[in-house]
């Protein structure tokens, strides 16, 4: 273990970010992901690299689009009311197909909300939360190494795709420390020929822009980026099974849900439930071949959620409904315990009249 | 001891945060899994303070800790707040300079250290939180100097390290209290 | 036969899609010619704004990115900063991106002393939706929502963006000119040309305000809108160069 070191979510995302070749970032101040900014303060300015503290988070993501429109890495990050004002930028970005990596540390909201943590910007940030129609590839770290990991998976697939990817967190995942090895592999940047480099007066000229005027041509991009999406949705869904083989409750988790999930799921498995848990890594594209599988065997789906219920439906359509699913949840900055997981574990248990 | 559930809870400013740092380093030397996780928001801004940390031989699943093995109460609200929560069995750590009620509960083990007052009378005012922990450490028979040193090494920078003798010592006082 | 006026090389060779007797054309123009002049158009990179001049990406053959409204700055800012040795970036603003749903991201950049050039056109409207009130149309100006004229009691004064960039530490150079006369567009393109050296000085923000003219939407001829320049609009924003830092430091 003598390679592993004890780090913040929040920080361990800014380091991977650096060693992935993230040489320019841009911020605002919004608890609690401010220690992403504050790394990058420190960090940047010995390495070459850029920390600049935005004026808003509008023009945070707008200095990430010039960036990417550059050719290079580039970040940024906030937490949830932070990220409903770069939904114009992030939209914006799709439009123009560039490739950035934008963190969002969630807290509780609508509005300001509060600073807990909470897992309901799920809907925004798996349906787009900006204008049009579009997706980002959104990971959900479950642990201080997965911060660090995806970090660098986000920065690589956005390349690979030119699309925003997107670290989905929390408040715990943000603050807390835990170790991890930075040791990974990194693939380089692609080549970007559609970058605005300059000219050097021996190609076209290059436009980076998301305007299309003539409905027709606007069409035919929209149905060429879901050719894409559907690239994407084929090679890079991902998420983690626990005990789900012959289990017949099962949990729906991400984040820090699944974490408390996981202590209930053994818990029951103590007291001679089969329960098991599916945690989705990647929320877009939404892993639905293991809830298919699963709804074969199992009984019941429980979602649990820091949010009002959001992943739910996705559970829903995953499992098209087959079986029931019902949500276990806490809200505006509440973390379910093992104990309401188990409660809820135990309640389907007896509901669905296994022995 | 499978996994160890403390939970550290106190004023801010009395290094709440830095004795949970200090124990997760400690149980990363020792080979162990461990988590760390603070309370934050506008309780760091000078209300109360406290951490949840985890040392365990399996993966750490949930990082919260609600049901300590393990609580510290370095001040009157805390203990008032957590003292119920501890498990049946689990251990109390009272900074009884501050604290001037006893836990009113018979089914766990307490140790009433004067910890504010050792600190002052020692001149180290500001390592209370250590002499506790150094009684922690003593009372769960894991006062491995060794890695004490080495995560002292961690938790205190290179510009302080004329720091690590001194909380050293603070622990030694702690572990040392009867 | 001897050619003796041409298009500039970073022009491309397309229609425009402005009105009859816009001014962008003009000011396109120098900006081209500047580029030209400088040898800098394959390092250039140009950031169109959300307005009439929204297409401008089609315009320049060097390398541009179209900006959502107003952040044309901080699009300008991260370019920028992703190569400040070779890219040469500039913005090409109207009122309405610039000086209302941008304002935060221009006083910002010229706060930083973003080391960016800003063409900024002023015309007191908003061209492309069809006319309405800018920060920048005068008291009594009639446009499509202030059609009683802009009262300043009820949505106050107009913006003077030189005037309050000036009291910034940060920014370079600020100046205002206009392209409603020759004399005047020579004096146009000294200041755009200014603009870029000192970018390629590495001095820092400069910012030149075009005061420029909206025939169509203010519902005049071309001649009589300039004319319309003249005596309305400069006396409200009188010309001149509001900072030049580093020839205040000259002076002292």
């Amino acid at each position: 273990m003598a390679d592993k070191v004890l780090m913040k979510g929040n920080e361990a995302i800014a380091e991977a970010a650096i060693r992935a070749g993230c040489l320019h970032y841009f911020g605002y101040p919004i608890t609690p992901q401010t220690e992403v900014a504050a790394y990058m303060a420190k960090k940047m300015p010995k390495i070459g690299g850029v920390f600049l503290q935005a004026e808003s988070e509008i023009a945070a993501i707008n200095m990430v689009y010039g960036v990417a429109s550059a050719g290079k890495r580039v970040m940024t990050s906030s937490s949830s009311p932070g990220i409903s004002l770069k939904g114009e930028g992030i939209s914006y970005m799709a439009g123009a197909d560039l490739p950035a990596l934008v963190v969002n540390v969630q807290r509780g909201g609508p509005g300001l909300g509060g600073i807990q943590p909470s897992q309901s910007d799920y809907f925004q940030s798996t349906r787009g939360g900006g204008h049009g129609d579009y997706h980002m590839i959104v990971l959900a770290p479950a642990s201080v190494q997965e911060m660090a990991e995806l970090t660098v998976k986000g920065f690589e697939l956005a390349d690979k795709y030119r699309m925003t990817a997107m670290i989905l967190a929390d408040g715990t995942m943000g603050q807390m420390m835990e170790p991890v090895s930075l040791d990974f592999d990194v693939t380089p940047p692609p080549e970007k020929p559609w970058a605005t480099t300059g000219t050097k007066m021996q190609r076209e000229h290059n436009i980076v822009n998301s305007l299309s005027l003539v409905p027709e041509e606007l069409e035919q991009l929209n149905f060429k980026r879901y050719e894409k999406y559907a690239e994407v949705i084929k090679n890079e869904t991902r998420y983690e099974e626990y005990m789900v083989d012959d289990a017949e409750i099962v949990i729906a988790a991400f984040g820090i849900a699944a974490r408390v999930s996981k202590n209930a799921v053994n818990e029951a498995r103590a007291q001679g439930i089969k329960a098991g848990l599916i945690r989705p890594i990647t929320l877009w594209p939404f892993p639905t071949a293991p809830f298919k599988k699963a709804a074969e065997h199992a009984k019941q789906f429980i979602s649990v959620e820091l949010s009002m219920g959001q992943m739910i439906e996705d559970v829903k359509l995953a499992t098209e409904c087959k079986v029931p699913v019902t949500l276990c949840n806490r809200a505006g900055g509440m973390i379910p315990s093992p104990e309401l997981v188990l409660e809820a574990i135990k309640k389907a248990h007896k509901n669905g009249g296994v022995d | 001891m499978a996994t160890t559930n403390f939970l550290f809870s106190g004023f801010g400013g009395q290094g709440i945060l830095f004795v949970g740092k200090f124990l997760a380093y400690k149980g990363l030397i020792d080979d162990r899994q461990v988590s760390w996780l603070p309370s934050y928001g506008p309780e760091m801004r000078g209300g109360t303070a406290s951490c949840s940390v985890i040392v365990s031989d399996d993966p750490v699943g949930s990082p919260i800790v609600s049901n300590p093995d393990v609580l510290v109460a370095m001040n009157l609200p805390s203990l008032d707040k957590y003292e119920n929560a501890v498990v049946p069995g689990g251990m109390i750590f009272a900074d009884s300079t501050l604290i001037e009620r006893k836990v009113m509960r018979d089914d766990v083990k307490v140790y009433y250290i004067p910890a504010t007052r050792l600190a002052s009378e020692n001149n180290i005012p500001t390592l209370a939180n250590m002499i506790i922990c150094g009684k922690i450490l003593k009372a769960l028979d894991d006062f491995n100097e060794e890695s004490v040193k080495a995560a002292l090494g961690k938790v205190i920078s290179a510009k302080h390290a004329d720091m690590l003798d001194v909380n050293l010592k603070a622990m030694q006082i702690g572990a040392d209290y009867e | 036969m001897a050619v003796v006026f041409d298009k500039p090389h970073a022009l491309i060779d397309v229609p425009l899609h402005y009105c009859p007797g816009c001014t962008h054309g003009i000011v396109h123009r120098l900006v081209a010619e500047v580029i030209d002049e400088l040898g800098i158009e394959g390092r250039t990179i140009g950031i169109a704004p959300v307005g009439c001049s929204v297409m401008a990406y089609n315009y320049f053959n060097c390398d541009m990115i179209e900006a959502a409204h107003g952040r044309a700055p901080a699009v300008a800012t991260g370019v920028k900063r992703a190569d400040p040795e070779n890219n040469i970036v500039f913005t090409y603003q109207g009122d309405g991106d610039l000086a209302s749903i941008g304002m935060a991201e221009t006083v910002h950049a010229a706060a930083r002393n973003e080391n960016i050039t800003v063409i900024f056109i002023n015309n007191a409207i908003y061209g492309m939706t069809g006319g309405q009130m800018a920060p920048t149309s005068l008291p009594g100006q009639v446009t499509q929502t202030s059609p009683y004229g802009r009262d300043p009691k009820l949505c106050g004064y107009p913006i003077k963006v030189c005037e309050m960039l000036s009291e910034l530490d940060g920014a370079e150079y600020l100046e205002r000119v206009t392209v409603n006369s020759v004399p005047h567009v020579r004096q146009a393109k000294k200041a755009i040309k200014k603009a870029f050296q000192n970018q390629l000085d590495g001095k820092g923000f400069s910012l030149v305000e075009v005061i420029s003219s909206c025939p169509t939407n203010w519902g005049m001829t071309p001649q009589k809108a300039l004319e319309w320049i003249e005596e309305k609009m400069i006396p409200y924003y009188p010309l001149g160069v509001y900072k030049d830092r580093s020839a205040e430091k000259e002076a002292e």
